[in-house]
């Protein structure tokens, strides 16, 4: 098998990742390997008998940039609040704690609510992308539909208003 | 514009007048909690900080235009009169007043209607929150969401992509909201059927509790019932699944009042008299026995075997009744004794007053008020 990058030499380093939820093979020779930043010590996939799962599971062993998995051990960097606090009072010191403390909270969140994830109105700050700002507009649209059904048709033709203003600026 | 430091005389009251359902459901309340961006909740803020957050919200609260006209108080100035008739009138929590060391720097914004406000600095930076009276849970969380609208605008909050709005409690987080009614029910007490209805309550994601607030004891057949999560759902939902289930209770109450008239009309008769006779005539009455009694009445006003007192005055009864309300009233702090004297002479009074309107027979079988029924010095 020819390497993916320069299609010239033996492709020896064998690399699976995921990606997007799709899993994707990359086959690589030792020194475009070595251009990626990557070692054929490392993978250890010399033989293209080896299931991908296995380099997936290698793959995540290796070092590399990736986002920091807060140590929740740690007490919360912003305000403080530990593990113990936490389970003590049933309460966060700061909004930080919720992603010191996320996986924690993800399945606490889940046992008392049946849910992790948030279905009411989303909250736009300055630097909220352009996904952020059509999740809203399409949780301004339900909430005018309901000011209409209601006959609160002040809060619906403000609501329409708004909705009109973000629709332009986009 | 906000204005500080007015006196707190009778605002926050407007929900005694009622609305619908009012002979059932009293009131109805929303409120979500939120939260400023880059500073610590109130419980791990230091002094600095909390007074920071005040001074943020009062600048918000004066340029927000649901509380234009409307008031602000900072709790830590207050009388100590003034505040507990707050905590009384449910504008701000008892949390609100827990000792700490040093200020609190809690404070509470008001609407110019009094049907809206802001706490700020309770367990959460805000709690935003709206008071209606009868079953009014939509109009209530309209307020609240156009408030939210204006406050979120002005200050940068809290929110998580997708834990929604973050609070102190993770009980609270996600839409914040808690949407409660109080809501009457000697119906269902008396006819044994309440313990049925309250587990279907918790069955179907809704808790109850009673007239005080969390963990406080069901007197007076009052129950607060209200949604128990907070996340995974839209406020909407929220709000008309509690509605459905009210209305669903309204009718089970109805229909318990129903078989206790065809059942037992002479002892649900007596029940309402009896309670009324008391309440009219009694000269020391604590609040619990007040609140019970009021119960019987309540239920005689809403099967019209009572001419009077109006649901208004009974509403205003169950406020003005309270330790702090007699105490303003008196112009001094009362001990026990004098309290149960005061309430008794002022629920006389109020009674009195309505059954003269109303042109009903008085209970105690004389032909007006008696000198007795005037209230003694202080009262």
């Amino acid at each position: 098998m020819l390497c993916d990058d320069c299609r010239d030499k033996e492709a020896e380093v064998h690399l699976t990742s995921i990606e997007a939820d799709e899993m994707r093979s990359l086959h690589l020779c030792v020194s475009c390997a070595a251009g990626r930043g990557i070692s054929a010590e490392d993978t250890k996939t010399d033989t293209e008998a080896t299931p991908p799962l296995v380099d997936f599971l290698a793959q995540l062993g290796a070092s590399g940039p990736r986002t920091p998995v807060p140590d929740s051990s740690e007490p919360c960097p912003f305000c403080g609040t530990s593990a113990t606090d936490f389970r003590k009072a049933g309460r966060v010191g700061c909004s930080q704690c919720y992603v010191h403390f996320e996986n924690q909270l993800r399945s606490l969140l889940r046992r008392i609510h049946g849910s992790s994830h948030h279905a009411g109105k989303l909250y736009l700050s300055q630097a909220s992308d352009i996904t952020d700002r059509l999740g809203q507009i399409s949780s301004m649209r339900r909430r005018m539909k309901r000011a209409i059904e209601t006959e609160d048709f002040e809060a619906a033709a403000e609501l329409r208003d708004r909705i009109h203003e973000m629709e332009v600026q986009e | 514009m906000i204005q500080s430091g007015v006196a707190v005389a009778d605002r926050g009251l407007d929900w005694i007048r009622g609305g619908g359902e009012a002979e059932i459901v009293l009131s109805s309340r929303v409120r979500v909690a939120r939260n400023l961006q880059g500073f610590p909740f109130p419980g791990r803020a230091g002094a600095e900080e909390r007074a920071d957050v005040v001074e943020r919200i009062r600048a918000a609260a004066d340029r927000a235009k649901s509380l234009d006209g409307g008031y602000f108080w900072d709790v830590d100035s207050l009388d100590p009169v003034d505040r507990e008739i707050l905590v009384e009138r449910h504008l701000i929590s008892r949390d609100l007043l827990a000792d700490r060391m040093g200020p609190s720097s809690a404070a509470l914004a008001l609407a110019s209607d009094t049907s809206c406000g802001v706490m700020v600095n309770e367990e959460d930076h805000l709690r935003l929150q709206a008071l209606a009276g009868g079953l009014a849970l939509d109009s209530a969380w309209r307020q609240v969401d156009r408030l939210d609208e204006e406050i979120g605008a002005l200050l940068p909050l809290a929110f998580h992509h997708q834990f929604g709005f973050l609070t102190a409690c993770p009980t609270n987080v996600g839409t914040g909201l808690r949407a409660s009614v109080l809501i009457h029910l000697p119906g269902l007490v008396l006819t044994k059927e309440i313990s049925k209805v309250l587990e279907g309550i918790s069955q179907v994601g809704l808790t109850y509790r009673g007239l005080y607030g969390e963990g406080s004891e069901v007197v007076g057949n009052f129950f607060q019932v209200s949604n128990q999560t907070t996340l995974g759902k839209t406020e909407e939902d929220l709000i008309d699944h509690l509605e459905r289930v009210t209305c669903k209770v309204i009718e089970y109450e109805r229909g318990a009042r129903s078989v206790l008239l065809t059942e037992a009309p002479s002892v649900l008769e007596d029940k309402v008299w009896r309670a009324y006779g008391i309440l009219r005539t009694a000269r020391s009455l604590g609040l619990g026995e007040m609140m019970n009694l009021l119960s019987g009445v309540r239920l005689g006003v809403s099967l019209k075997l009572l001419k009077s007192p109006r649901v208004e005055t009974l509403n205003e009864v169950l406020v003005r009744g309270q330790l702090a309300h007699l105490e303003l009233a008196a112009g001094a702090s009362l001990g026990e004794q004098e309290a149960d004297l005061c309430r008794a002479t002022y629920v006389r009074d109020k009674l009195a007053t309505d059954e003269r309107d109303a042109g009903q027979a008085p209970a105690d079988g004389s032909s007006d008020t008696t000198a007795a029924d005037s209230p003694p010095s202080g009262g």
